[in-house]
């Protein structure tokens, strides 16, 4: 396979260009084509009482009939009785973990030798994600593919990553992707991009590069009709105005950090738990640490690197005490980098409006909330619809 | 001197105080790695493991229990002046363990229910950790230890160096394990959020909510948390008991029970 190219512009065709939307009425094939193209398939499936990723060998591990509640610091699954496949919204798996695993070992030495360890880079097929989680893919490319220090082990797994969207028909409460210009319509970075239609139940496939393609062409399908263009385009309309949340980003880069002294950070800061469920959450959150090790005979060390967060103490720590020591500095750090200061830094927003980080966080800390509280005061204009 | 730099095997002592022996069986539980710590160290105390005593001193020695009798008192002492580092394994030792609940009632009330002859019994009316009678060079958390955590610092005091042993909460090893958050997903009463890491997020691994076994976080939050658990419908009292376990004493754990207790 392997297109050589900058796999932040992999958006090869959009519809109304050469290649045609197609439909088809099972996701047996696409996943078994996939398999055959030597993907692990990674797709929803219920487990432990919420929708996950996991490696899937059938369309029958996907879940049906499954729906989600969510609200700041709580999520339930319920039954659907409409048959959709895809009918929830955010997962509490992003593809984070495929693109910045929680751990991965960088260097070992033996004795005096320096062994470089080949980072892992499985080929997997990701699908179901939505427009949010490719929004935050390419998010991450900026982190770790711009700038002057691109990181070669993050090249290696997200080249081996096939993307399969979804197109959300079904945002949850806490989405607020159309206020991040996110969503709800996946437009590009993927690789396939499924829209679920119903009455008869089948799927539109566009598709967004060279290798969806020819997946596509494995597959049984039949090319779409006008009327099943105009019905995708219905889904991603009506996902639009279904939101669960809104919020005014209009010139955040200079309100946010100048709220440095607002006293809403106090108040904040008396919610949070500092448990860093937020960031781990968190799709485009990269923040990690490296460990050193050894073995008990002292002759091997290990370096590796893990998932770390701007609320552990550890993180700041300079000189023997954390630079953030108050959970009300840590909580302002991370919300203005995340909607204000990473544009100074990556160009782009570090948000994607997916709201993982207030259905995750365990007392319900709601970042649109939040920030209207700061902007407008809390009799402000409400971030809930 | 470094033990290793004059080429003999640094001495390795295992003491145990009021404690289970869980956290000396971790050590046991070690298996594999137990002859590579023995090819390192002398396994020169360690009654659990053999009954030939060793004399010190000792360059390593790893304190199991809490302090609770006016002997173990002055047996700490005896322990620390024969020991060159001495490392706290597990809850008693670090934080007093579940036998501190005597800190909240009166100890002679509690003997003279449990013994026939309570005159006999000899004890202090609270037990300390280890840290409350001597100075100590390292706290390992937990009830019981984890082993890879116990490998860890047995290794970084072999090398010399600080021991990666996070101060931060299960949250963290929660996430990275791929764990669903059972106090979001299912409304199951956790302390995930104000608990140190060290497990491996081991209760929500398997759907339960964590029980706190590795004390307080670097930083707590647990007026924060109460909330979210009387929400969940978790009562007073029951707030009380789940901070009230195997490190009832330590600081943030305490305050947490009697600000629900002052609420009850």
């Amino acid at each position: 396979m392997g297109i050589k190219r900058d796999i932040s512009h992999t958006v090869w065709s959009v519809r109304g260009n050469a290649v045609m939307d197609v439909v088809t009425r099972s996701l047996e094939p696409l996943i078994a084509a996939l398999r055959a193209a030597g993907y692990t398939v990674v797709g929803p499936t219920v487990k432990d009482r919420a929708i996950r990723l996991t490696e899937i060998s059938s369309a029958a591990e996907l879940p049906d009939g499954t729906g989600d509640v969510q609200e700041p610091g709580n999520y339930r699954l319920t039954e659907r009785d409409d048959g959709m496949v895809f009918g929830y919204a955010a997962s509490p798996d992003s593809a984070k973990r495929f693109t910045q695993p929680p751990r991965q070992t960088l260097i070992r030495s033996r004795g005096q030798v320096i062994e470089e360890v080949e980072p892992e880079a499985p080929r997997i097929a990701l699908l179901g994600l939505r427009a949010c989680d490719l929004a935050a893919i390419a998010v991450q490319d900026r982190v770790f593919l711009g700038g002057r220090h691109p990181d070669p082990a993050y090249r290696r797994r997200r080249e081996a990553l096939f993307l399969i969207a979804v197109n959300c028909a079904v945002p949850g409460g806490t989405c607020f992707c159309v206020s991040m210009g996110t969503g709800p319509k996946a437009t590009a970075g993927f690789d396939l991009a499924l829209t679920e239609l119903a009455a008869p139940h089948r799927f539109l496939i566009e598709t967004g590069s060279e290798r969806g393609a020819r997946i596509v062409a494995a597959i049984p399908h039949q090319a779409a009709t006008g009327d099943d263009v105009a019905a995708a385009d219905e889904v991603s309309r009506t996902a639009a105005g279904r939101m669960g949340r809104t919020v005014d980003t209009e010139g955040v880069q200079e309100w946010l950090p100048a709220a440095h002294d607002h006293p809403r950070w106090d108040d904040v800061a008396s919610r949070c738990l500092a448990c860093t469920n937020c960031t781990m959450a968190c799709p485009t959150c990269f923040c990690s640490t490296v460990e050193d090790v050894t073995d008990l005979s002292g002759d091997v060390a290990e370096r590796s690197e893990r998932w770390d967060s701007c609320f552990t103490l550890d993180f700041s720590e300079v000189g023997g005490s954390p630079v953030r020591g108050s959970q009300r500095g840590r909580y302002r750090q991370w919300l203005t980098h995340k909607f204000a200061t990473w544009y100074d830094q990556f160009g782009t927003s570090g948000c994607v409006g997916c709201g993982r980080c207030i259905t995750w966080c365990p007392t319900g800390i709601d970042v649109t909330e939040e920030l209207s509280a700061i902007r407008y005061g809390t009799e402000g204009p409400s971030c809930i619809r | 001197m470094d033990a290793r730099q004059t080429g003999r095997r640094p001495r390795l002592a295992v003491w145990k105080f009021a404690s289970c022996d869980g956290c000396q069986l971790t050590l046991l539980d070690c298996e594999d790695e137990l002859l590579s710590i023995a090819a390192e160290m002398e396994i020169a105390y360690f009654l659990e493991a053999s009954s030939a005593p060793g004399p010190g001193p000792y360059d390593l020695s790893l304190v199991e229990g809490s302090i609770t009798t006016p002997e173990d008192a002055e047996r700490i002492r005896h322990v620390r002046r024969v020991s060159r580092r001495l490392v706290t394994i597990g809850a008693c030792a670090t934080a007093g363990g579940i036998q501190a609940l005597r800190d909240f009632a009166d100890v002679r009330e509690f003997t003279s229910v449990v013994y026939a002859r309570p005159e006999y019994i000899a004890t202090l009316e609270r037990s300390t950790p280890i840290s409350a009678n001597v100075p100590v060079d390292f706290e390992l958390r937990g009830c019981p230890i984890d082993k890879r955590q116990l490998l860890e610092v047995i290794t970084a005091f072999l090398a010399d160096r600080r021991p990666v042993v996070p101060g931060h909460s299960v949250c963290v090893e929660c996430k990275a394990r791929g764990n669903v958050c059972v106090l979001v997903a299912h409304g199951t009463p956790c302390l995930g959020p104000v608990t140190q890491a060290g497990c491996g997020a081991l209760c929500p691994a398997y759907n339960r909510g964590c029980y706190g076994c590795f004390g307080p976080a670097e930083t707590t939050n647990s007026g924060a948390l109460n909330a979210k658990l009387r929400a969940l419908g978790m009562s007073d009292p029951d707030l009380v008991r789940v901070y009230r376990t195997f490190n009832a004493t330590e600081e943030p754990f305490r305050r947490a029970s009697e600000e629900a207790e002052g609420d009850a």
